[in-house]
């Protein structure tokens, strides 16, 4: 399955950093990354592809949750299905 | 890749305005329970009840995570209970409410609904009994829910059975007074009641239902009432457009979690109920939507004409996101549950006589009100006699669920806590219907039956 993980918050060194490094130590693969930044506010987002995650996506949920909360960021992982469905007919 | 702006708004609408999916209700029937021996027909509910919803919350909670969407509720639906008790003559029903409510809580869910009666044309075995049994009922369990279908388009409306429901809604009332209330809040009178409803109070497995069902329902007057916020000044046909894109959304992720849910669990999804479903959270109210679109406070001339558009949307947008649409369907206005009901309620812009006319336009009826403690089991009868000749000559659903708050009077205030919520004590007209109501008979089915 593939995933989307959402990052926003106050901009700072080392997100995509940190981020990235939570996925590649559970086997998940960063497929694309668009990220913002409007003057304070940084909005990342990453599509990752789960195929070949070594934890299920409850895990990587409460270890991105987990480093939100560290950071002060909003992290969500949700099922690309769930955009999908509801902004494309 | 998708849409920034998509996800964004999907991940605003999560966060900020309360969107979520309001319940997974596993349907169940409890037909092939029926036993002679009321012990024997309990055990077999109670051994059914686990064995297929083992697996429901647990079901629920991993679609929650995985896909990142609140799911708020976990519920079950069964046969209604008069069926299965009409078998066991002579024993008490309560025994019936006592193993749902023990299933219930071993598998985790929140609220079993169907100890019920459907008796619009008249009482068959069981159904007498288990009417009778409801204020015990309802005060001995937690997790209970009860309904009784007094009326439909079809059969007309029952009118021995109207009467006695007035005397059950106060006997509930004072059965569990020292609760404020609650026991009321649990007890719906619904005419043409929907078979698939996975709304609560009032949910029940019908009989034309398969063995088991998933059914899911959607919420979101919030992400609604941000979305014409965002409008601005726009005319009420582009009103009616937003709330239609905002209905297809919402309904569609709705679609997603109803096939899901059904998927994990084996069970085929029945059905998807539109609903707008309000809770007392601030940001998650119709009658906030229904002040959006230009109102000073719901409850106002103009409010039955806002919340007829709102239904109407609701449904256009949703019906195309959704393989089977069904239950209730439509925006829902329960006084208690809703904070800018309760405002408009406590400042006086809103009265029973409005909602009755609100009724007309939107699901379900007259829901979560509390009247005066005194109020006499006529006038309540009387005020589902009303609701129910709404229902059933507009063939739709129409249901009351009104809490006599015991000892207390208009402008004092009862709490449920949690989704139920609480609110002011709305006053009722005092002038007596009791020589309509004590006729008794059966109120004869309307032209509009006849479509044959």
């Amino acid at each position: 399955m593939r995933a989307v993980i959402t990052v926003i918050g106050k901009d700072m060194v080392g997100i995509l950093a940190r981020v990235s490094a939570i996925c590649a130590e559970n086997g998940v693969n960063v497929v694309e990354v668009t990220q913002s930044v409007l003057q304070e506010f940084f909005a990342m987002i990453m599509m990752v592809d789960l195929e070949g995650s070594k934890i299920p996506v409850s895990e990587l949920s409460d270890a991105l949750s987990a480093l939100g909360e560290e950071m002060g960021l909003k992290i969500h992982v949700m099922h690309e299905d769930i955009f999908n469905s509801m902004h494309r007919i | 890749m998708l849409n920034t702006r998509d996800i964004l708004e999907t991940i605003n609408m999560i966060e900020n305005e309360n969107l979520d999916i309001r319940t997974i209700t596993m349907g169940i029937s409890l037909l092939d329970c029926m036993d002679s021996d009321c012990g024997k027909a309990c055990d077999k509910i109670y051994d059914k009840i686990c064995r297929y919803a083992a697996n429901l919350v647990k079901t629920g909670e991993d679609i929650s995570k995985e896909y990142g969407i609140p799911i708020i509720n976990k519920r079950i639906s069964v046969t209604p209970i008069a069926m299965v008790a009409g078998a066991c003559p002579g024993a008490d029903p309560i025994h019936f409410a006592k193993a749902l409510n023990k299933a219930a809580s071993t598998v985790g869910v929140n609220f079993i609904g169907g100890y019920s009666a459907l008796v619009h044309k008249g009482f068959a075995p069981g159904d007498y009994a288990l009417i009778k049994s409801i204020p015990e009922a309802l005060s001995q369990t937690e997790l209970v829910c009860s309904s009784v279908n007094i009326g439909t388009t079809k059969a007309g409306i029952n009118m021995d059975a109207v009467k006695m429901m007035g005397q059950v809604v106060v006997d509930v009332a004072k059965a569990t007074a020292d609760r404020d209330c609650i026991g009321a809040a649990k007890l719906v009178i619904f005419c043409n009641a929907p078979e698939d409803n996975p709304f609560m109070a009032g949910a029940f497995h019908g009989p034309g239902e398969p063995d088991c069902v998933i059914n899911v329902g959607v919420s979101g007057p919030g992400v609604v009432r941000a979305a014409l916020q965002k409008a601005g000044d726009c005319d009420i046909t582009a009103v009616a457009d937003i709330i239609k894109r905002t209905a297809f959304k919402i309904t569609r992720m709705g679609q997603l979690v109803a096939q899901e849910a059904s998927r994990r669990l084996y069970v085929p999804f029945g059905i998807v109920d539109l609903s707008l479903a309000p809770t007392p959270a601030v940001g998650d109210s119709v009658a906030h939507i229904l002040e959006e679109m230009g109102l000073e406070c719901c409850g106002a001339h103009g409010t039955t004409a806002c919340l007829a558009l709102l239904n109407d949307a609701v449904k256009k947008g949703g019906v195309m996101a959704s393989s089977h649409v069904g239950g209730l369907s439509g925006a829902f206005i329960p006084v208690t549950e809703d904070a800018g009901m309760i405002d408009a309620a406590r400042c006086g812009a809103l009265s029973i006589t409005k909602l009755e006319a609100m009724t007309a336009v939107c699901s379900v009826g007259l829901d979560m009100i509390n009247i005066p403690g005194d109020t006499p089991p006529e006038i309540i009868s009387a005020i589902i006699a009303d609701e129910a000749a709404i229902g059933m000559v507009n063939s739709k659903t129409t249901a009351v669920r009104v809490i006599p708050a015991i000892g207390k009077k208009a402008g004092d205030e009862l709490s449920f806590g949690g989704l139920l919520g609480g609110g002011p004590v709305m006053d009722v007209n005092r002038y007596s219907p009791m020589k309509f109501i004590n006729r008794g008979g059966r109120i004869p089915a309307p032209m509009q039956s006849l479509k044959n």
